[in-house]
């Protein structure tokens, strides 16, 4: 024994230059991103991954040095995390979004849309008929839709000063319209991340939804300007009404993929409704955003009723197309 | 009630405690991950709370010394202009900032990164932005939604709802804790995963420079028998700890259990060089004939030799 060779020394010498020039390379391009790499090196990284990867194997086979073993553990992460991580052009994503990811996760979720529609409907439906019968009504819904859930620090005191100068002339309903906006999307969100306690609180916050469009409703509807006020309301509210509907068809996908996983374990069900739920929200925002476009200007500039029954009726239209009507191509890969 | 398959592929090779998480990449390596601790969570949300919370109160006082201007100056269509900037461009802000960070490249907000952590797919393929779009979502019912409740005393909210805030917001906070990979809800509804991304730098081979005899001594297949991969493994941190005095005491301890009577002038850190030298090509031979002595009372290995 006159020089000890050890093989894991020399598995180690003939590799070491590769694994250093791997994490030069992943250096450079955590430091500046990708456009700092050339051609070569790009084409390189992949393949210098894949070699640290099987000297991990290797390494861990017959290497005993614990220090090698978690350079290239690390190592190998590193490059992972870089070939995996998320990256795509910004553009091509949107468009993909629009294009495919979108109405196709809207699509899938028909189902709970409908029941999130009906529900809502039905506690419009039921305010609606309260409140004309008893005007008092209107009150306890805003103490019923707190111990719902939602958010009692923009509502208690904002909502019933907000709601009370409606009445007085047309100078309240901006107040009222920007609230709603804020409130809406407020919803949304919330109505998708609740959908994840078994729906329960979804449901309640569609219904509180609902309840609230009733009452408000019932409230014109009182003073006779039940026409005027679904006009104004709908030229906008199609489209928030809508999102909102869909954020809630979301969170009841994920509450019950949570309750009933199917085939999957319950965990996995959980992560994919979520995702297809997250491309529904993420479109959701973009409705609540046009939907507070069409509220800003198109509500200011058309004073007519025609006209807003018209652009309310053509923006359901739209909707209604863009989401499901049969396409040709392939749905979304989720 | 479910079908375990791929849970119990995650479950199996972990030991218990060290926190680490069988992690296999689409080539079928399985990396170890490190799941980011939950304390180290906690500070980056924190930092990133704080980040946000900065821009937010800087984008206020903005929009409100403007707002006021306009307020005078009885230019309502400004101020109502200002409104929406603000809510639209706190809500953007909000979602924006997480989502913005973690889509790029490196999966991780200037929080993540200062702690050393990062998202990923739990699944081990590409992070998706839909994924990270449910996790953030999420955190809107986590985060914001409690802190909402708490510190919405002031506008005549009774207390028990400020105490319904707190349990949630409890609960909430907590959950990572009850489970092994620390997911909190949106890792859940996401399929995400965060995890520890150190950078670990190439130490040299100590064996490497390790002399092969001590003043013309060697160490007989017998004294190398002594002990087994975890013992070498104890060595080598001390010998890359290099403390005089923890060397000192393994040195007499290894030079008692095998019996040393070679040259007793050899100083400590090369004797132990010298035999994590000699250990490791015994243990890695065997290695090579498929004998993996796991500890120094793992005798089965050692039966054929």
């Amino acid at each position: 024994m006159a020089e000890l060779q050890l093989k894991s020394h020399r598995f180690r010498a003939e590799r070491e230059a590769d694994w250093r020039r791997l994490e030069r390379l992943l250096d450079r391009a955590q430091k500046g991103g990708l456009k700092k790499l050339t051609p070569p090196e790009l084409l390189d990284l992949p393949i210098l991954y894949r070699q640290a990867l099987s000297s991990l194997s290797v390494a861990r086979a017959i290497s005993l040095d614990q220090a090698l073993i978690d350079y290239l553990e690390a190592l190998s992460t590193r490059a992972y995390f870089f070939v995996y991580g998320a990256r795509a052009s910004l553009w091509a994503r949107i468009g993909g979004f629009f294009r495919r990811d979108w109405p196709g996760a809207v699509k899938a979720i028909w189902r709970e849309t409908l029941a999130a529609t009906l529900i809502t409907a039905l506690a419009a439906v039921v305010a609606f008929g309260l409140v004309m019968r008893e005007p008092e009504w209107f009150q306890s819904f805003v103490p019923a839709q707190l111990a719902a859930g939602r958010d009692p620090a923009a509502t208690t005191a904002s909502l019933r000063a907000t709601l009370y100068p409606v009445l007085n002339g047309k100078e309240g309903l901006e107040v009222m319209a920007s609230f709603l906006f804020t409130h809406n999307s407020q919803i949304a969100i919330f109505a998708f991340a609740f959908g994840f306690a078994l729906c329960v609180l979804t449901v309640g916050l569609m219904a509180a939804n609902g309840a609230t469009l009733g009452a408000f409703l019932a409230l014109f509807a009182q003073h006779g300007l039940l026409f005027e006020s679904v006009g104004w309301l709908m030229i906008h509210g199609v489209t928030e009404l809508f999102a909102v509907i869909l954020a809630g068809g979301a969170g009841i996908s994920i509450g019950s993929a949570v309750v009933f996983p199917g085939e999957r374990s319950r965990l996995d069900a959980a992560m994919h409704a979520g995702r297809r739920g997250a491309v529904v929200m993420a479109g959701v925002i973009v409705m609540l955003f046009l939907a507070a476009l069409l509220e800003g200007f198109a509500r200011q500039l058309v004073q007519v009723d025609a006209a807003r029954y018209a652009i309310a009726t053509a923006t359901a239209a739209i909707w209604g197309v863009y989401f499901y009507a049969p396409r040709k191509a392939g749905r979304a890969a989720l | 009630m479910k079908r375990p398959r791929k849970l119990k592929a995650a479950r199996a090779p972990r030991e218990a405690g060290d926190g680490r998480r069988a992690f296999v990449t689409p080539e079928g390596v399985d990396l170890r991950l490190q799941v980011g601790a939950y304390v180290d969570r906690l500070g980056a949300l924190a930092i990133d709370l704080m980040i946000v919370g900065g821009v937010l109160v800087a984008l206020t006082l903005l929009i409100l010394a403007t707002f006021f201007a306009a307020w005078r100056s009885h230019d309502e269509l400004l101020a109502r202009a200002l409104m929406v900037v603000w809510l639209l461009g706190s809500f953007v802000l909000r979602l924006g900032y997480f989502i913005g960070f973690e889509l790029h490249g490196s999966g991780a907000t200037p929080g993540k990164r200062i702690m050393g952590l990062r998202v990923i797919a739990r699944d081990g393929r590409r992070l998706t932005a839909d994924a990270i779009f449910a996790r953030n979502a999420m955190r809107e019912l986590e985060v914001f939604l409690p802190a909402t409740f708490l510190f919405a005393r002031g506008s005549g909210v009774d207390g028990a709802l400020t105490t319904l805030g707190g349990i949630w917001t409890g609960v909430f906070v907590l959950f990572p804790l009850f489970n092994r990979d620390r997911l909190r809800l949106g890792d859940i509804a996401a399929g995400t995963l965060v995890v520890k991304a150190p950078k670990v730098k190439l130490l040299r081979d100590i064996a490497e420079s390790a002399p092969v005899t001590l003043n013309g001594a060697a160490f007989s297949p017998a004294q190398l028998d002594a002990y087994g991969v975890k013992e070498l493994q104890v060595l080598e941190q001390v010998l890359r700890g290099g403390d005089r005095r923890t060397m000192a005491a393994v040195a007499k301890r290894i030079r008692g259990k095998i019996g040393w009577e070679g040259p007793a002038d050899v100083p400590d850190a090369t004797f132990l060089n010298a035999y994590y030298a000699g250990l490791r090509h015994r243990l890695e031979t065997g290695l090579l004939f498929g004998r993996r002595r796991a500890d120094k009372h793992d005798v089965l290995a050692q039966e054929k030799t």
